[in-house]
């Protein structure tokens, strides 16, 4: 028996078949899949997970892909929950862990994503693979079309960085450089659906692609002895993959996983050159997230209108959480205290992620016993340009003559 | 798909794709008579919401353009 039944709408909770489509034709609103959970409810264990590989595919009974179809694995997921005792001493929190999702095959949490979404896309016949991007999603797109021998087109900002595009050039996709923004590339990509015969990772199988995300939170707990934080702070772009967060923690509890019914409280992070989310959510209507144009170095996150945000507020509401952001200085900031305190470098987005945290730590969110988790998506060299130009390597460097004599008169030890 | 309208704001080609297509305008805005939060409409490439919204005035070469909302990705 299939354990993924169909999609139901998120707004007005229209059915559909289980097919390659993302949006209601009622109302316009998300799809998201339906499981069958009387079945899942007699299979799903802890022992039954604990069982199971190393990777994210150990909660493969937690996602949309059949048992019968061989999924497309790097060997993402499953990745380290780092306790932060020398980050958290500085923050005043004694409880502070990082979810190191730098850790997975192409260095970013896009492997969760994009391995359901492939796996889920050859299992039902489609023979390309393709995506909008800026560099983390078509990096690992390419990749692991690659691995599943699919044929790829990845679509590109025209003006995207050198480094990045290597990155993604090196597993042979399509390239396609469009002369114009990401979410002018984005729009592209929904219009070109109608003519083409291809599963667009983030546009008509998100329904699949998004489930993906949930395994970080399911890793969480159960890296916690599977037990829920208190809090979790989460980068946002469109929100996607913070619903799909609130959605693992609701999996965890109804299949007894986790014992007891305390949700943590969600908080989102988000760049104030990028924050239509944080922006509504001090608004006095948080229900209506307007877009904006953005400008910051946190590229990775920078959707300026976010499909999930609404529900973002909602959800970072009902859980006790927050939306802050942070200037770009803070990012900057948020990326070195994070490399100095716990010797773990990520990207920009890990950097608002971090800036937020120790902006609400310094500004007295927490009394210091709670159990926080920052999730920290992606690899610090996908944005190493960012500490260059800030100045970023002259603080404690020093040049020397190569004598002896130079050393100890320019070094201090 | 693209169709040409009569219309002399962003409204009225809305209430000119209705009269074609009967129960288009509920699809598209909701009981305020506002754009669905998944409803993303640009005018000529530019998203209206950064605008005036739907009484944003339109002529005879523009070009208007009805997408759901995009998640994920980036």
């Amino acid at each position: 028996m299939p354990k993924v039944l169909g999609l139901r709408c998120r707004e007005c909770g229209a059915e559909y078949e289980l097919q390659a489509t993302h949006v209601c034709e009622m109302c316009f609103g998300p799809l998201d899949a339906v499981y069958d959970q009387a079945a899942l409810k007699k299979v799903v264990s802890r022992a039954r997970i604990e069982a199971g590989p190393k990777s994210m595919w150990r909660y493969r009974d937690l996602l949309p892909v059949e048992d019968s179809v061989n999924v497309v694995t790097l060997g993402e997921g499953f990745t380290p929950l780092v306790k932060a005792d020398r980050l958290g001493a500085e923050l005043g929190l004694r409880n502070l862990y990082l979810k190191n999702d730098s850790m997975n095959p192409t260095n970013s949490f896009k492997d969760r994503v994009v391995s359901v979404a492939i796996s889920w896309a050859r299992a039902h016949g489609f023979e390309t693979i393709a995506c909008a991007s800026t560099g983390n999603l078509a990096n690992a797109v390419a990749a692991y079309a690659a691995r599943a021998g699919l044929e790829c087109f990845v679509f590109i900002p025209v003006d995207l960085e050198p480094a990045k595009v290597a990155s993604i050039s090196v597993f042979d996709p399509n390239v396609v450089a469009v002369r114009g923004n990401y979410d002018e590339v984005n729009r592209l990509c929904s219009q070109l659906l109608e003519s083409t015969p291809w599963a667009f990772c983030n546009i008509n199988i998100r329904p699949f692609y998004a489930e993906g995300s949930k395994t970080l939170t399911f890793e969480t707990a159960e890296q916690l002895g599977w037990k829920l934080p208190d809090e979790i702070i989460i980068p946002i772009a469109s929100g996607c993959q913070f619903v799909r967060h609130r959605q693992a923690v609701r999996e965890l509890l109804e299949y007894g996983l986790v014992r007891g019914d305390k949700v943590p409280a969600f908080t989102g992070a988000q760049a104030l050159g990028c924050a239509p989310v944080y922006n509504a959510f001090h608004s006095d209507t948080p229900d209506r997230v307007l877009p904006v144009k953005p400008n910051t170095i946190a590229r990775s996150i920078a959707i300026g209108n976010p499909s999930d945000g609404v529900y973002v507020n909602r959800i970072a509401r009902e859980t006790g959480g927050v939306v802050e952001a942070v200037t770009e200085e803070e990012i900057v900031d948020g990326i070195r205290l994070l490399a100095r305190t716990e010797g773990i470098f990520t990207e920009t987005a890990g950097g608002v992620t971090i800036g937020v945290l120790a902006k609400l730590a310094r500004a007295g969110r927490w009394n210091g016993d709670e159990t926080v988790v920052a999730y920290v998506t992606g690899h610090g060299l996908k944005t190493a340009d960012v500490l260059a130009s800030a100045n970023g390597h002259t603080s404690r460097r020093v040049e020397i003559e190569p004598t002896m004599k130079s050393f100890r008169e320019k070094v201090s030890i | 798909m693209t169709v040409a309208v009569q219309a002399h704001d962003l409204a009225s080609a809305i209430d000119a794709l209705d009269a074609r297509y009967p129960g288009f305008r509920d699809r598209l805005l909701d009981e305020k008579g506002e754009l669905r939060q998944f409803v993303n409409v640009y005018l000529n490439d530019e998203d209206v919401r950064l605008g005036s919204g739907l009484s944003e005035k339109v002529g005879e070469k523009d070009e208007i353009s009805i997408v759901p909302a995009v998640a994920g990705g980036r």
